[in-house]
Formats: C-alpha cells, sequence, structure tokens
C-alpha cells in the first residue's frame, strides 16, 4: 500500500513537471555523455597498448617469409641467426641497458594480435606466417633506443628495430589531453545538472506544500514525504544516464566499428560491447549525484 | 493529556514571549476552548503541542511524553495522535471527499481495506454520508470543515486540536461543526478549541481557557467566552485552580482503542 502510494506520487510529480524532468534528463545525459566519453578515449588507449606495450619499449623484428629489408637477404630467420640474436642481447655490451628481454614467436605474435584486432576484420584474414617473431626489450633507460637500434639493425635475420612507445605517445598523449577537456566539460555540466536537479526539485516540492503539509499533519514518515521527491530527481538523472550509455554504444558501434575501423584497419578499436561497461558506472553516477543533490535540497525547503 | 509546566515561548528576544510561563494541564476526554485576542499565544500553544516549534523554557507533555524529548524520527507518532482542523480546511481540490480522507491513512501505510471500512464510518461521524465523490469546491464551507475534521480524526487521535475551525462559517454552520467536535469529544477524544466564536463559547458550556499577551489569565469549567465574574489583575488566577477541579472525569473505557471502533 505505502509502495503503491509512494508510486503513484511520483508519477504525479513527474506529470506535473514534466518540462522540468525533460530538461534534468537532457542536462544528465549530456554531462555523462561526456564523462563517458573521457571513459572511451581511455579504453582506446588500452586497446591501442596491446599486449607489450607497458612491458617493453623495443621490438627487434626478425625476418619472415616475405621480408625484404636488407637484413632478410637470406629469407626468413634461421635459428642461428636467431641464437646470435638472443648471444648477443646478453652479452654484457647490451645487457647493461635492457632489464630484460623476451623473445615472441609467431604463434604468440598471432594470439596477441587476435586479442588486439578481435573486433576488427581483418583478424580472419591473418595467419601465424604472416606476422613476425620479435625480440621485446625491456630498456633500463627508454631514452637510449638508439643504442639497441644501431646494434641491431645491421645483424643478419633482422628486419627492423622499432621504439613502439614513439610511435605511440604522441597519439596517447594527444587522445589523453582529449580525455582531460571531456572530463572538464563534464564537470561544468555536471554542476549545470545538480543545480538543475535542486531546483526542480524545489519546484517540486513548492507546488506539492499542500499534500506534504498534510501529510506531515496527520505524521507521515519522513521517507513517505521525500521519497517521491528523491526518487522523481533519481529517474529522471538515470533516464539521462541511459540515453547517454546508449549513445556511446551507438557511437562505437556505427563510427568506430562500421567506419573508422574501415578507414584504419590496422589500428585496434573498441567494440560496442566494452563501451557497456561504462553503462552501469554512469547509471550509479547520474542516480547518485541526483540523489544528493535533492536530499539536499529536501533539507532546506522541505519541512518535515 | 496535554500538561504545560512553566512554559515560555520567546520567538523575537526583543519582543515580549508569545507564551509566559504558562501552566496548564488538559485531561484525556476533556473539551477545552481557548480564547483571547489575536496574538495572545493560541496558536504557539497549539504548535508546541505538535511539536512544530521547540518551548524556549519549561516542558510540555503531550500523552504523558516530554515532547522535548522526542527524538525526530518518531514525532511522526506523536503526530499521528493528534487530530488538527484549521479555519481555512486545507482540503486537497483534486481529490474527492472520500480521497481527502483517505489520504491521510495512505500516507501511514494503512491497507486499502481497512481504508474501505473506516473512511464511510467516519464520514456517517461527521455527517456526510452519501457525499463520496464530491469534489471540495462543490461542498458548502461547513461541508468543507467537516471533511477536514474526517480528514482529522479517521486515524482516531487521543487528542484534536481546533484552530478557529468555524473563523470562516456563518452561525448555523458552525454551530453543526460544534455538534461534530461534541460528537468526537463524547467519543473519548480530548478536544482543544482556539477560537474568537463568543456565541459558540456561550452556547457549548465548557471549560474556557483565557489568554492574554501570553499569560493564562483565565481557566474556567462550563464557562462564558468573557468572565462573568469580574476579577482584577492577579486574583484572576487564583480561580484557576479551583476552576479545574469542576471538569467531570472522563470514562476511561471510551479512550481504549478497542472502545472507540464500536462508538464510532
Amino acid at each position: 500500500m505505502r509502495l503503491a502510494f509512494i508510486l503513484s506520487e511520483i508519477g504525479s510529480g513527474l506529470r506535473r513537471n514534466v518540462t522540468m524532468v525533460i530538461s534534468v534528463i537532457l542536462v544528465t545525459f549530456v554531462s555523462l555523455t561526456f564523462v563517458g566519453a573521457a571513459g572511451m578515449l581511455q579504453l582506446q588507449i588500452n586497446q591501442m597498448k596491446g599486449y607489450w606495450y607497458d612491458k617493453v619499449q623495443v621490438a627487434i623484428f626478425l625476418c619472415s617469409d616475405g621480408s625484404t629489408a636488407s637484413g632478410c637477404a637470406t629469407g626468413p630467420v634461421t635459428p642461428e641467426q636467431q641464437d646470435n640474436l638472443q648471444r648477443l642481447l646478453e652479452s654484457p655490451a647490451v645487457a647493461q641497458y635492457i632489464n630484460d628481454f623476451q623473445f615472441e614467436s609467431k604463434d604468440e605474435a598471432y594470439k596477441h594480435f587476435k586479442d588486439q584486432f578481435s573486433n576488427s576484420p581483418i583478424v580472419d584474414s591473418v595467419t601465424p606466417d604472416q606476422l613476425p617473431a620479435s625480440f621485446r626489450i625491456n630498456m633500463k633507460d627508454p631514452e637510449k633506443y638508439q643504442i639497441i637500434s644501431e646494434t641491431f639493425s645491421s645483424q643478419p635475420g633482422v628486419e627492423t628495430v622499432i621504439d613502439q612507445r614513439q610511435l605511440l605517445e604522441r597519439l596517447f598523449s594527444a587522445m589523453n589531453a582529449a580525455s582531460l577537456v571531456a572530463v572538464s566539460v563534464a564537470g561544468v555540466m555536471i554542476v549545470c545538472a545538480i543545480l538543475l536537479i535542486a531546483t526542480t526539485i524545489r519546484l517540486s516540492a513548492f507546488s506539492r506544500r499542500r499534500e506534504t503539509g498534510i501529510m506531515r499533519l496527520v505524521g507521515a514518515s519522513k521517507t513517505v514525504i521525500q521519497l517521491p521527491f528523491i526518487l522523481e530527481g533519481v529517474i529522471a538523472a538515470v533516464v539521462g544516464a541511459a540515453l547517454a550509455s546508449g549513445t556511446l554504444w551507438a557511437v562505437a558501434h556505427f563510427f568506430l566499428g562500421e567506419y573508422l575501423s574501415k578507414q584504419y584497419p590496422d589500428t585496434a578499436f573498441i567494440s560496442p560491447g566494452q563501451t557497456l561497461i561504462l553503462a552501469p558506472a554512469l547509471l550509479i553516477l547520474g542516480g547518485s549525484l541526483a540523489g544528493i543533490s535533492s536530499l539536499l535540497t529536501l533539507r532546506r525547503y522541505l519541512r518535515v | 493529556m496535554i500538561r504545560f509546566e512553566n512554559v515560555t515561548k520567546v520567538y523575537d528576544q526583543q519582543a515580549r514571549p508569545a507564551l509566559d510561563a504558562v501552566n496548564l494541564e488538559i485531561d484525556r476526554g476533556e473539551f477545552a476552548f481557548l480564547v483571547g485576542a489575536s496574538g495572545s499565544g493560541k496558536s504557539t500553544f497549539l504548535r508546541l503541542v505538535l511539536k512544530e516549534d521547540r518551548a524556549s523554557s519549561g516542558t510540555v507533555y503531550v500523552a504523558g511524553q516530554n515532547v522535548a524529548k522526542i527524538s525526530s524520527w518518531r514525532v511522526p507518532r506523536l503526530r499521528r495522535g493528534i487530530g488538527v482542523v484549521f479555519q481555512d480546511f486545507r482540503l486537497l481540490p483534486q481529490k474527492n471527499v472520500f480521497a481527502n480522507v483517505a489520504f491521510a491513512m495512505q500516507v501511514i501505510g494503512k491497507s486499502r481495506s481497512v481504508i474501505r471500512d473506516t473512511v464511510p464510518e467516519v464520514l456517517k461521524t461527521v455527517g456526510l454520508e452519501g457525499k463520496e465523490n464530491r469534489l471540495p469546491h462543490e461542498l458548502s464551507g461547513g461541508e468543507q470543515q467537516r471533511v477536514a475534521i474526517a480528514r482529522a480524526v479517521v486515524n482516531r487521535p487521543g487528542i484534536l486540536l481546533a484552530d478557529e475551525p468555524t473563523g470562516n462559517l456563518d452561525p448555523t454552520t458552525s454551530m453543526g461543526i460544534m455538534g461534530v467536535l461534541d460528537k468526537i469529544n463524547q467519543n473519548g477524544t480530548t478536544v482543544v478549541m482556539a477560537t474568537h466564536d463568543d456565541d459558540i463559547v456561550n452556547e457549548m458550556r465548557k471549560r474556557v481557557v483565557e489568554l492574554k499577551n501570553g499569560v493564562v489569565i483565565r481557566d474556567e469549567a462550563k464557562a462564558l467566552y468573557t468572565s462573568m465574574i469580574p476579577i482584577v489583575g492577579q486574583s484572576r488566577r487564583l480561580k484557576d485552580a479551583s476552576g479545574r477541579e469542576e471538569i467531570p472525569p472522563p470514562s476511561p473505557a471510551a479512550y481504549s482503542d478497542d472502545a472507540g471502533e464500536e462508538q464510532r
């Protein structure tokens, strides 16, 4: 009975305040979309880092079938060449610059590739043979990349030496800057949303002061009086958060999935499914912001 | 039922207190008028009983409880034991008569079946049978006040506070309302009514507590709106004590919950 009563109160509150409720939904929608966009950029950065990015800095790719580099004149890397390279890495002259190194075979490379590009159509057309084996090196000082590069580039069996960090760092810093901007915009929009929710609840409390006055007099509990108002704000904010989650999913699905991944097939993009892990966070964030701001407003404007 | 011990209420430090060291006891089942000019402290008295305000000093007891000691989350329970009626009725305009009365039960979580049984009964008590589906604006002032009274007593409070309930009504209608209040009082509810209406007070011949500038200047049983005995100044207070003793004790059976059910 009490639940039915509270629900009907919420319904009538939402109906009476339709325009304000819609504006709350839109403001939370926009602000949480920005929050989510920042989250998506971070997910994308993680995706692009792949398996090795945080573990090593330099990769020495070994010759495979189609290699055309000068070091690959003898065709694919032979076991002897590979042993030589490993001995060179372990020799004191080189070992002083590196923490450790790992060998990635063609099969392992294929496995990591599949993980990173799981959302991309390219994964089906790649076989382990097409991927080069490599030594992955964790540098003591990443700035000393040149030493490794000079030592190994000319070795037989080496196709190329790549500083992965240098390739991606600039892109990542741009993406980090973009997420920072998104978070700042989100911050301003969230302040906006909080103030708007507070105003909406205040109006709602004012337009129903007759009812709440009577409820107080006949001894309704604080919960029964306040809950409809709080839930009104929370429901509006949660609807906004759901819209924001839907938008992020649509961006991941239509923009990244259908468009960008075709334009840049060699880049790993996040899947639409991954954006859904942001959804619960957005729903909770929206709901709790609305709950807290309406609770604080009610403490000032609704005597119980 | 209501006991004021040396209660003072100061709203504004510079002004005189709204209530000044008031000692007053209203027994269970009593019917008392609170009279006095505007600003004499009648409304403050009622607000203190409801714990809408805190006494600046002194103690207010309602149903044996010191209201200052009731924690805020138990105030609703205190208020469930007190019905309130106002001069301006305070009905919900978009709800019909039945829904207005039922509202008071819904918000404290009474079940639908209890509401369906109780509301018609109470509407009968206040003389509104057959008007369940009317909206407030379709009723006369007297009928609206009856709805308000029904709402105030539907949860069977031990105390009914009425703040000038006949202030907006003509004399005949007012007498009808007084009949309803008297009936509720007969059923065992303590009724305290603040009023300016001398005709009603004179007609009813109940206990009269007169306030002036926050001080009780008269407390007489079966009294008139203005005192028949010319007493000057302080000596009026002496009359208080003797006046109170003349009140007949109410029957305790009338007050218990099961008894209330049948009497209604």
